[in-house]
């Protein structure tokens, strides 16, 4: 008896330093949900979820899960309302979120933010080397390489006793 | 396990005794509540120390007659979330008056300590690595309480009457 | 209102510099974030679904101009330039970075604010009337109490790991604007045969999966006692409260599981040893200590005379101008409720040129009120009209207070990370059905409050008309109460039937307007009505599909 064919499935998980919402793309992570690993199978899904943990227990990430999608002509679509709005921002306020950025935004085609990135000098194709997304008073966003904030001295000291 | 005791690591003078198992010949002892209803008298005629270990819903009160004889009470923490320990160390302190070791075990962490010695326990089990600046460290993140505890600090409103 | 002195100023100075080591020791990875979570919930810091949200205590929904400037500055300097005001009458930040919370909790801390056990299972903020102080139907100002109760709570070593989060309101006025019985516990101030001001003290009532009016635990505690009081209760919480179930884990549950007898039983027990013991009386010399600082502005002798407007003005008066207790001056209600927008945000520019509107007018204080709006509480009559002009110029003169498009709902599924449905897009459909004022003031009061999820943040059981979001197979559907009532005469809605899909909830609405209005007699409430002819013939008209069909 044929088995249904299994859902795709992405891969997700919150940014530990500032709570960003983050997709798995080849052993790493990228802020739009268009540019991120759709998992056609659930065995390579998996994997993926358990390299994730390296990143939990690296102190970038908390909370990776896998989520439903379909794939069609016109892109990636979570399957579940929550995800939809997750990849997209609050469905009440088009300014906010990664709706609001044509980088992020799950609803802009590939080509637009292509040409979008050409003109800008934006690394659309560079993981986590976004714009800002908030206003400048804050520093950039960390890039790739950088896994660790860096900390006051603190002592080390333990902390589950 | 290193242990706490009022301020400093000091070598335990207890030792914990699974349900049965056989008890060691020298130190004192510490059993479960379970163990140590059906074995008090034993217990009390052999042994000059002895503790009773409580899991998080065993309610004090049971030992109410025999607290004066018991060196120790070890109060579980299974996970650090259940916080009913808190209520009975302080039980144990206010409504019993009672003036012998309260021990934490178990699951806690760093930032529960200063509430833990603020509700009477006095030892604590703590991890390997565990260093004793650090207990005293987060014993002193908050300088004054608001509120009444089992430590008799004195509170913001006693201090600000002076 | 309440000034820090140099103890609570140190305290929350402490406090900020240990979260910042809870900070850095979980950036660091010696803390988990299985550990870390508690810890940051008890400074209001929630992992929300599009990025951290940080809830700040508004200590009984009480704030100074001053204070309010700096909800503006944060929302421009850390986040996307506004803020929510809750139905706890605090305020949350939806887009906070973890390393900026520290910072962002000094500067709190630098106007007497702080974000302390906005969440995790504590006691959380106390929430008060808030018309308290103003409203002329007000025995006593709650707010001295529960500035009592905020200090005793803040950090208890016994009860900062309780089953579940505790939340206690106060009232002064036998109308209770405070929910009181859908609170885990309750003051409400009253008066005993001797004419003393005591309080009766309420337990077990909560929104939720199960929904419970709370019972009284206590007729009359005397003032002295009331700490020594409320310890009781929450000792038995602690000891006795489910542990083994996160659904089971409020005190409602162990309240009703107990019955009133045996609860009070257990409660008293605690008590007589507290009171004995002497530690937590609180003497008369305290008391007045608290009191001096929520002594109401001398109010001048004015015109009782409500001023003319224009025909704007007077709608607005209608509805968002209440009654004071002193002549001359009147309680402002500022509306966060515009037609077809989200209850209860403010933008940072709103909220700095609401404090400037206050200290134009010599308004020390606002209140914010748990339906996620504003109050002004000492409003010179006077001054009434030109309040009003300016409030109008900001969008904040929306005139339908109480009305039917005055909805409370809770952020949802746009959000919150344990929502199934988006609440606020059915908030601003059903606000832009009925935007006809006149359509409004003929429907007269009516609470529609919605809740993204069962954790009823919307206190959708307490709405005349509650709306429910529920996941059916991945798609939004959202069920209606109806006769729900957070006021003394409280009671949870009924549930109406199968739920309804998202573009057929507001013609369901519309459908049970239509009922009532069909229903009723002269005066009666849409909650009257309910009352009086039961849920049948709502349930006969709600799933007509044509509009007119009942007719």
């Amino acid at each position: 008896m044929p088995m249904a064919a299994p859902v795709p499935q992405m891969l997700t998980a919150n940014r530990l330093k500032d709570g960003d919402v983050l997709y798995w793309k080849a052993g790493g992570w990228v802020e739009a949900l268009r540019d991120g690993e759709v998992f056609a199978e659930s065995a390579p899904a998996d994997v993926a979820l358990a390299e994730a943990q390296s990143f939990v227990t690296g102190n970038v990430v908390v909370n990776p899960y896998l989520f439903d999608v379909r794939v069609d002509a016109n892109g990636i679509h979570p399957v579940k309302e929550r995800e939809i709005i997750r990849a997209a921002g609050p469905s009440v306020r088009n300014d906010l979120g990664k709706q609001a950025d044509p980088f992020t935004s799950p609803s802009v085609g590939r080509s637009t933010r292509a040409a979008l990135a050409s003109t800008s000098g934006g690394g659309q194709s560079v993981p986590m080397q976004r714009p800002p997304t908030r206003n400048a008073a804050h520093s950039d966003l960390p890039t790739k390489g950088e896994v660790k904030e860096e900390t006051s001295s603190m002592d080390s000291f333990d902390v589950s006793i | 396990m290193p242990l706490i005791r009022d301020g400093k690591f000091i070598e335990d003078p207890f030792f914990f005794v699974p349900d049965g198992k056989a008890y060691p010949d020298e130190k004192g002892v510490i059993v479960t509540l379970a163990r140590f209803q059906g074995e008090r008298d034993t217990l009390f005629a052999h042994r000059k120390l002895v503790g009773v270990r409580l899991a998080s819903n065993e309610n004090p009160t049971v030992l109410k007659d025999d607290l004066h004889r018991l060196a120790a009470v070890v109060l579980e923490f299974p996970k650090f979330r259940d916080g009913r320990a808190f209520s009975w160390a302080r039980m144990l302190r206010t409504r019993f008056d009672y003036k012998g070791e309260i021990r934490a075990t178990g699951d806690f962490l760093f930032d529960q300590l200063a509430h833990m010695s603020r509700v009477g326990i006095d030892a604590f089990e703590v991890r390997q690595d565990f260093k004793i600046e650090d207990f005293h460290r987060a014993l002193n993140e908050i300088t004054h309480p608001y509120q009444p505890a089992a430590d008799g600090k004195k509170t913001i409103r006693e201090l600000r009457a002076g | 209102m309440y000034r820090y002195d140099e103890f609570d100023a140190r305290f929350v100075a402490e406090r900020v510099e240990q979260f910042r080591g809870q900070v850095a020791r979980r950036l660091s990875g010696e803390l988990t974030e299985d550990q870390f979570k508690p810890l940051r919930l008890m400074n209001g810091l929630y992992l929300q679904l599009h990025a951290y949200m940080l809830r700040v205590a508004v200590p009984y929904g009480t704030m100074n101009a001053k204070q309010l400037r700096m909800q503006a500055h944060i929302a421009r300097k850390y986040d996307k330039g506004y803020g929510h005001f809750t139905t706890r009458q605090n305020i949350q930040f939806n887009w906070p970075r973890l390393v900026d919370v520290p910072d962002i909790l000094a500067d709190l801390a630098s106007v007497e604010m702080h974000a302390i056990q906005t969440s995790g299972n504590c006691i959380r903020n106390v929430t008060a009337d808030h018309f308290a102080g103003a409203a002329a139907d007000e025995i006593e100002d709650p707010r001295p109490v529960a500035e009592m109760i905020r200090q005793w709570s803040s950090l208890h070593p016994e009860f900062s790991f309780l089953p579940r989060k505790f939340k206690i309101a106060v009232s002064g006025s036998p109308h209770d604007r405070a929910a009181l019985k859908f609170h885990d516990m309750a003051l409400e101030i009253v008066k005993n045969d001797a004419g003393e001001t005591g309080y009766k003290v309420l337990v077990g009532g909560g929104m939720g999966r199960t929904p419970y009016i709370g019972y009284v635990a206590g007729e009359f505690v005397a003032k002295p006692d009331i700490l020594a009081f409320l310890e009781s209760v929450m000792r038995v919480y602690n000891e006795e409260g489910r542990r083994d179930n996160i659904y089971k884990a409020r005190i409602k549950i162990l309240a009703n599981t107990l019955g009133p007898e045996e609860m009070r039983r257990r409660v008293m027990l605690e008590f007589a040893e507290i009171k004995k013991s002497g530690t937590l009386q609180v003497p008369e010399e305290e008391r007045d200590r608290i009191d001096a600082y929520f002594r109401p502005p001398a109010f001048e002798a004015l015109s009782d005379e409500t001023p003319k407007g224009d025909a704007d003005f007077e709608n607005w008066a209608k509805t968002n101008v209440s009654k004071h207790r002193a002549p001359g001056y009147a309680i402002a209600t500022i509306s966060l409720k515009p037609i077809g927008g989200v209850p209860g945000d403010a933008t940072a520019e709103q909220m700095d040129a609401i404090a400037d509107l206050m200290d134009r007018f010599g308004i020390t204080e606002i209140r914010v009120s748990h339906e996620q709006n504003l109050v002004l509480p000492h409003v010179r009559k006077r001054d009434l009209p030109a309040i009003h002009t300016r409030l109008k110029e900001l969008g904040l003169a929306t005139p339908n207070a109480g009305l039917i498009t005055d909805i409370i709902a809770c952020p949802g599924l746009d959000y919150c990370d344990l929502a199934n449905a988006r609440s606020i897009p059915i908030a601003q459909k059903i606000s832009e059905r009925f935007a006809d004022l006149d359509r409004q003031h003929n429907i007269g009061e009516l609470k529609i409050k919605i809740s993204g999820c069962i954790n009823a943040c919307g206190h959708h059981h307490a709405g005349h008309i509650g709306i429910l979001g529920v996941d059916k197979k991945g798609i939004e559907f959202y069920q209606l109460q109806l006769g729900g009532s957070g006021a003394e005469d409280a009671s949870i809605g009924e549930i109406l039937g199968p739920g309804f899909g998202k573009d057929e909830i507001a013609d369901a609405v519309e459908r049970v307007i239509g009922a009532y209005l069909d229903l009723r007699n002269d005066g009666e409430r849409f909650l009257d009505t309910y009352r009086r002819v039961g849920i049948v013939p709502f349930k006969n008209v709600a799933y007509q599909e044509d509009l007119h069909a009942a007719y």
